[in-house]
C-alpha cells in the first residue's frame, strides 16, 4: 500500500536526518557497556558471564530512548490529526510507525551488539546468541513500546511515564531473551526453548501491540 | 453530494462547548462558521473531521462514496501545518501526496501554484509561518477530497495569498467540492451562507 509505504520512507529518513535514532541509540548502548566494566571491575569471568544480561539490558534501554517522540512530536505539529485521517488502518499506521522506529533504532543495536560484545571477553557462540536474540526481540521491545507511546501522546514530559509504563511489560521478553543468550554461552542449558518463547513474545507483541496502541491513541480524541 | 448535520453536540473537559447545531451543505457550497473565540468552531471541524468524539447528533455524507467515512473524504487544515522542519519543502508534500492519495500524485503543480516551487528543496525549517501555511495548503491540491475543512485558512496569509486562496476555493467550489471554514474575517467567496455558534456556556 503506497500509504504506508510513504510513512515508512518519511519516518526513517526523519530519524537518519535528525540524529535522534540510529547513531544516538548505538552511542547509547556504548556508553552503558563501556560503563560496566567500571563499575564491577576488570573481573574478565564475571563480565563473560554477565555479559549476555548487560547488553540485553542496555538494548531495552536503548530502544526506550527515542519512543517517547515516536507519536507526540507527530501530536506537537499537528500530523497526528491527519494520520488519524487516513484512509489506511489506524492499526498498520502505528505497526508502520513502529517498523520504521525499529529499522532505525533496534536494527543498529543488533548490528553493534558483536563489536560491544567484545567489550564484556563474549566469544564467539556467545556472540551469536545474543545476535539471534537481539534480532528476534527488539521487535519486541519496540511494539510493546508503542502502547506507552501512544498513551503518553499528549504529556509535556512522557519520556519517564513512557518508561515507568513500558519496562514492566518486557520483563518477559528480557528474562527469555537473557536466559537463550546465556544458554549459549554457558551450556548448561538448553538454547531451543527460551528461544522459542522468545519468538512467541515477539509475535504476541507484533500483533497486540499495534492494536493497543491504536486503541490509545483514538482514546485521545476527547 | 450533501453534507448534513443534526443536533450536534460537543463536550470538552466536561463542559458543553456547542449543541444543537444543524447545517446542511452541498455540492459547490460553502459554509462560513462564525463566532467569538471559544464559540466552538474550531471543535466543530474537529467533530466533522472525527477527531472529536461527538456527544450528540447525527452527521452524515450523501452522495459521497460509502465505503469511506467522512474523515476519509476530508482534508483538514487546522492552525497547525503539520510539516517536519527536518523535511524540505518536496519531502514534506510528497509525503502527504502519497499518504492521503493514491499513487504517487504530482507535486510541481501545487507547489507552484502556491508560490513556493523555487523553494522546493530548502528545509521546512526555513520557511516562514505564512509559507508554511502555504505548503499546508498545497497539500489540499495535490490530493482530490471532496470536503475542505479549513480552520482560520488566511490566518498568517498575506494579501496576495489570501487572493490566491480565495481563488483555490472558488475552483474547488466549480469542481462540486464543499467547504466548511471557521473564520473571523472575510473568505473572500461571494456566496458564503454563515453559521453564527453562540455565546459559549
Amino acid at each position: 500500500m503506497s500509504a504506508l509505504g510513504a510513512l515508512l520512507v518519511r519516518d526513517m529518513r526523519i530519524a537518519v536526518r535528525v540524529g535522534g535514532g540510529a547513531l544516538m541509540g548505538v552511542l547509547f548502548f556504548l556508553v552503558v557497556i563501556t560503563m560496566v566494566p567500571f563499575a564491577v571491575g576488570p573481573d574478565l569471568a564475571l563480565l563473560k558471564r554477565i555479559g549476555p544480561a548487560i547488553l540485553w539490558l542496555a538494548a531495552l534501554l536503548a530502544s526506550l530512548l527515542a519512543l517517547d517522540r515516536l507519536f507526540a512530536a507527530d501530536h506537537e505539529d499537528g500530523s497526528l490529526d491527519l494520520l488519524l485521517m487516513s484512509r489506511a488502518p489506524l492499526e498498520l499506521v502505528v505497526a508502520v510507525k513502529g517498523l520504521a522506529h525499529w529499522l532505525t533504532t533496534g536494527l543498529p543495536l543488533v548490528v553493534a551488539a558483536p563489536l560491544l560484545g567484545l567489550l564484556l571477553d563474549l566469544d564467539a557462540p556467545a556472540q551469536g546468541a545474543l545476535v539471534v536474540t537481539l534480532l528476534v526481540g527488539t521487535p519486541a521491545l519496540t511494539f510493546i513500546g508503542l502502547i506507552g507511546a501512544a498513551i503518553s501522546v499528549a504529556l509535556r514530559r512522557g519520556g519517564l511515564l513512557l518508561a515507568v509504563l513500558v519496562l514492566p511489560l518486557a520483563v518477559p521478553v528480557l528474562i527469555f531473551g537473557v536466559a537463550a543468550a546465556n544458554a549459549a554461552s554457558a551450556g548448561q542449558a538448553p538454547f531451543g526453548t527460551p528461544f522459542t518463547i522468545l519468538c512467541a513474545l515477539t509475535l504476541m507483541s507484533l500483533v497486540i501491540g499495534p492494536f493497543a496502541a491504536a486503541a490509545a491513541l483514538r482514546q485521545e480524541m476527547e | 453530494m450533501r453534507l448534513e448535520a443534526a443536533n450536534l453536540a460537543c463536550q470538552r473537559g466536561g463542559r458543553e462547548v456547542f449543541s444543537d447545531i444543524s447545517f446542511s451543505v452541498s455540492s459547490g457550497e460553502v459554509l462560513a462558521i462564525t463566532g467569538r473565540n471559544g464559540a466552538g468552531k474550531s471543535s466543530l471541524l474537529r467533530t466533522i473531521a472525527g477527531l472529536l468524539r461527538r456527544a450528540g447528533g447525527e452527521i452524515v455524507l450523501q452522495g459521497g462514496d460509502p465505503e469511506l467515512t467522512i474523515a476519509e473524504q476530508a482534508h483538514y487544515l487546522g492552525h497547525l501545518d503539520a510539516l517536519k522542519l527536518a523535511l524540505s519543502v518536496a519531502e514534506n508534500l510528497r509525503f502527504w501526496a502519497g499518504f492521503l492519495g493514491a499513487g504517487a500524485p504530482a507535486i510541481e503543480a501545487p507547489l507552484e501554484a502556491v508560490g513556493l516551487d523555487a523553494l522546493a528543496d530548502l528545509p521546512a525549517a526555513y520557511l516562514s509561518a505564512g509559507q508554511r501555511r502555504r505548503l499546508s495548503i498545497a497539500r489540499l491540491l495535490a490530493v482530490q477530497r471532496p470536503i475542505w475543512l479549513l480552520d482560520e485558512p488566511m490566518s498568517t496569509l498575506d494579501a496576495a495569498a489570501q487572493q490566491r486562496l480565495a481563488g483555490f476555493m472558488r475552483a474547488h467550489l466549480a469542481g462540486a467540492g464543499i467547504i466548511l471554514a471557521a473564520t473571523h474575517g472575510s473568505l473572500g467567496l461571494d456566496a458564503a451562507r454563515e453559521l453564527r455558534l453562540g455565546e459559549p456556556a
